[in-house]
């Protein structure tokens, strides 16, 4: 088991004829994921590198079967993309875009309400069930199948939790990157109550950082309802306040979301938080013997 | 990004949100004739920057004869104000906005941001008018109203109400604080805001609403579709370092300290920084080339970390998913050469592509310190900008 992917999804990637699109259709091609189609309206009809290419996600997935999609299109179509594949009733949808407008992302959310879909990201890695399904942009060597949990917001921040795992021979079993916008389909909580329900997932690490306050409710569901110990790790406590670092969701407003009140809630709430982002895994060992 | 307040407030007047008469000025002698045109006096003449708190600072002074508005313009054409948001270094004054003065009955505060835990766009209303919000959410959190928009249906009409009543504005003011909340909607929607505050909305003696002080922001990933509004980009108000870097689509702050980063992605760029100044060190700057960063990218941002003269030492630490190692390493040695590297540099290098880049390094001749993993990289740069600083 794993959580929201598995050996058995059929993967279409939206905005496939795009260099970005095809080189990660590739890659998770040969990673053994079920890559079997795409989209780019115009090309319909066409074949690329043995992707058959479809007008619309809705001829996509009466095609192939598909049950997942990856959106690789530039950010002044990426909300439409979304909306399209909600509308074709695909089960996961996982943007990858970087640079929606925040405005597009509240429609989005809007349209989202009372479907089937589920979204993670935008501004994501992507979703990976090492061994079996990699949908996104992150590096498959790294990761090693296994029991460990980790959902963050930043991708280069999960790539090292995950080697930090994989190198003291801990494997992971969904690694969830649910993106830096403000606006974002799947919350850390909903992650972590899907890595609750898991049987194959024993502990969690959870990768946060300034800005909001979505971490600390992930930290009070970690209290009130997990079983599983988590680790955490909160990016941002150098960052001066009313500065976007990077991520248009890490800004520190009027002294709130700072890193400091974070780590605090986060501690309280049971999780061993780690010191500096190379003890992430460290972090996870003083809460987690592994069966 | 922001604007000025003229600009902002030139904005809500096109969409139909009451703000005071006024012009922008660059000298004394526009400023009085301005002052004449506008209205009989007195006038308002307000330092132009984009730091907030400029009253306190002496950036906002009254003038009763036009002779006078000259003199308070041509004072504050070029000093240099210290707000507690422009820090110790203060911002030069070029500008100045010269405006009908009012009679105020009461301050109020409005503001939109788009709330992250709704994911819809948010109304915050408080009569307490010129505070920072902030310190009325942490002192009398009761006074703050909050209507949460629907994004199919917009701003309703009861919502309008509900706002207008908790703020006491009834009679003759109801329908005109309806009005100008509506208004207030679709700026926000129109011109892609992430934040629009008006603090003071003000209720004049004699019974009408204006926008007294206006501050947008706008979202960055919205601007290429608002032209307009890009060209209203004050250049003068930010760090050059930061300009040059967004030229190059390099995301880039200026920080005080003295160890230059360079990292992809943005949490691991926050994280980095945070490392760095675990080991004892402190960053001199937070910089992320992004996943898709070519050789030049790379190049540049050397450059404009080596451009800081505070920088005394590199730390690069890149995890390639979408970037390739072998990219940042002929990147780094590129710019190493093109810049004559004379500070220590670690580069610590995992992900897609790491072999190559390693082996471009070894065989590039240059001297840099290889790092495995984060905290062996902290501590070798920590340890080699402290070796540098003790040097005679």
């Amino acid at each position: 088991m794993s959580i929201l992917i598995n050996r058995e999804t059929r993967v279409i990637t939206q905005g496939i004829t795009g260099a970005t699109g095809l080189f990660h259709a590739q890659g998770a091609r040969d990673y053994g994921t079920q890559m079997v189609g795409g989209v780019t309206p115009g090309k319909g009809g066409t074949v690329i590198d043995g992707f058959p290419v479809f007008d619309t996600v809705r001829a996509a997935v009466a095609a192939t079967g598909a049950t997942a999609s990856v959106i690789y299109v530039p950010p002044p179509f990426a909300a439409d993309s979304i909306m399209e594949a909600v509308e074709a009733g695909i089960d996961l949808v996982i943007c990858i875009t970087e640079g929606i407008p925040v405005l597009d992302m509240v429609k989005v959310k809007q349209y989202l309400r009372g479907s089937r879909t589920r979204l993670i990201g935008p501004n994501c890695p992507g979703v990976i069930t090492p061994g079996q399904c990699k949908i996104g942009i992150m590096p498959g060597y790294i990761h090693k199948p296994g029991k460990v949990g980790v959902v963050s917001r930043s991708g280069t921040l999960t790539y090292e939790a995950v080697w930090q795992l994989t190198s003291i021979g801990l494997g992971q079993s969904t690694c969830v990157g649910i993106g830096g916008d403000p606006v974002n389909g799947t919350s850390h909580l909903e992650v972590l109550r899907m890595f609750e329900e898991d049987p194959d997932t024993e502990a969690v690490i959870m990768i946060g950082e300034i800005g909001g306050s979505a971490e600390e409710e992930a930290a009070r569901f970690v209290k009130d309802h997990m079983t599983k110990p988590v680790a955490g790790y909160i990016a941002g406590r150098t960052a001066p306040p009313g500065k976007r670092m990077g991520h248009a969701g890490a800004i520190i407003a009027g002294g709130k979301g700072t890193a400091a009140e974070k780590v605090a809630v986060l501690e309280e709430c049971g999780i061993a938080v780690a010191p500096t982002p190379a003890d992430m895994a460290q972090a996870l060992m003083t809460v987690y013997r592994p069966k | 990004m922001n604007i000025h307040e003229y600009q902002a407030k030139a904005i809500l007047r096109k969409f139909g949100v009451p703000v005071p008469d006024g012009h922008v000025c660059y000298n004394g002698n526009s400023a009085r004739e301005w002052s004449k045109r506008l209205g009989p006096g007195p006038w308002v003449v307000k330092a132009q920057i984009h730091a907030g708190g400029r009253g306190k600072g002496g950036g906002v002074k009254l003038a009763r004869t036009p002779d006078e508005v000259r003199s308070t313009a041509r004072d504050m054409l070029g000093m240099v104000l210290r707000t507690h948001q422009t820090g110790p270094e203060g911002k030069v004054v070029t500008r100045v906005l010269v405006e009908n003065g009012c009679s105020i009955a009461r301050e109020l505060y409005l503001s939109l941001v788009v709330d992250r835990a709704s994911s819809r766009v948010s109304l915050m209303a408080s009569t307490e008018g010129g505070m920072e919000i902030e310190e009325v959410a942490a002192n009398s959190p009761d006074k703050i109203v909050i209507e949460t928009v629907d994004p199919l249906v917009g701003l309703t009409g009861f919502q309008c109400r509900t706002i207008a009543f908790a703020l006491g504005l009834t009679g003759p003011l109801l329908p005109k604080a309806v009005k100008l909340l509506g208004n207030l909607y679709t700026t926000f929607l129109a011109c892609d805001c992430s934040m629009l505050e008006i603090n003071p909305l003000v209720v004049t003696t004699d019974n009408d609403l204006l926008a007294l002080d206006a501050k947008f922001g706008f979202d960055d990933n919205a601007i290429f579709r608002h032209l307009q509004i890009a060209d209203m980009r004050d250049y003068d108000e930010e760090d050059p370092n930061e300009i040059e870097a967004s030229q190059h689509d390099l995301s880039y702050i200026s920080l005080d300290g003295t160890i230059g980063c360079l990292v992809n992605g943005a949490g691991l760029a926050m994280a980095t920084m945070d490392i760095v100044k675990h080991y004892g060190g402190a960053p001199a700057n937070f910089l992320d080339v992004g996943g898709g960063a070519t050789i030049e990218r790379v190049t540049e941002a050397f450059k404009i970390i080596l451009s800081d003269r505070k920088v005394k030492g590199i730390l690069v630490n890149i995890f390639g998913g979408i970037m390739k190692c072998d990219i940042i390493a002929t990147g780094v040695v590129e710019a190493a050469k093109q810049v004559s590297l004379q500070v220590p540099l670690v580069v610590r290098l995992e992900g897609t592509n790491v072999q190559q880049g390693k082996q471009i390094l070894a065989e590039s001749g240059l001297n840099i310190i290889a790092a495995d993993g984060m905290a062996d990289a902290a501590q070798k740069i920590v340890a080699a900008v402290g070796q540098e600083g003790s040097r005679p």
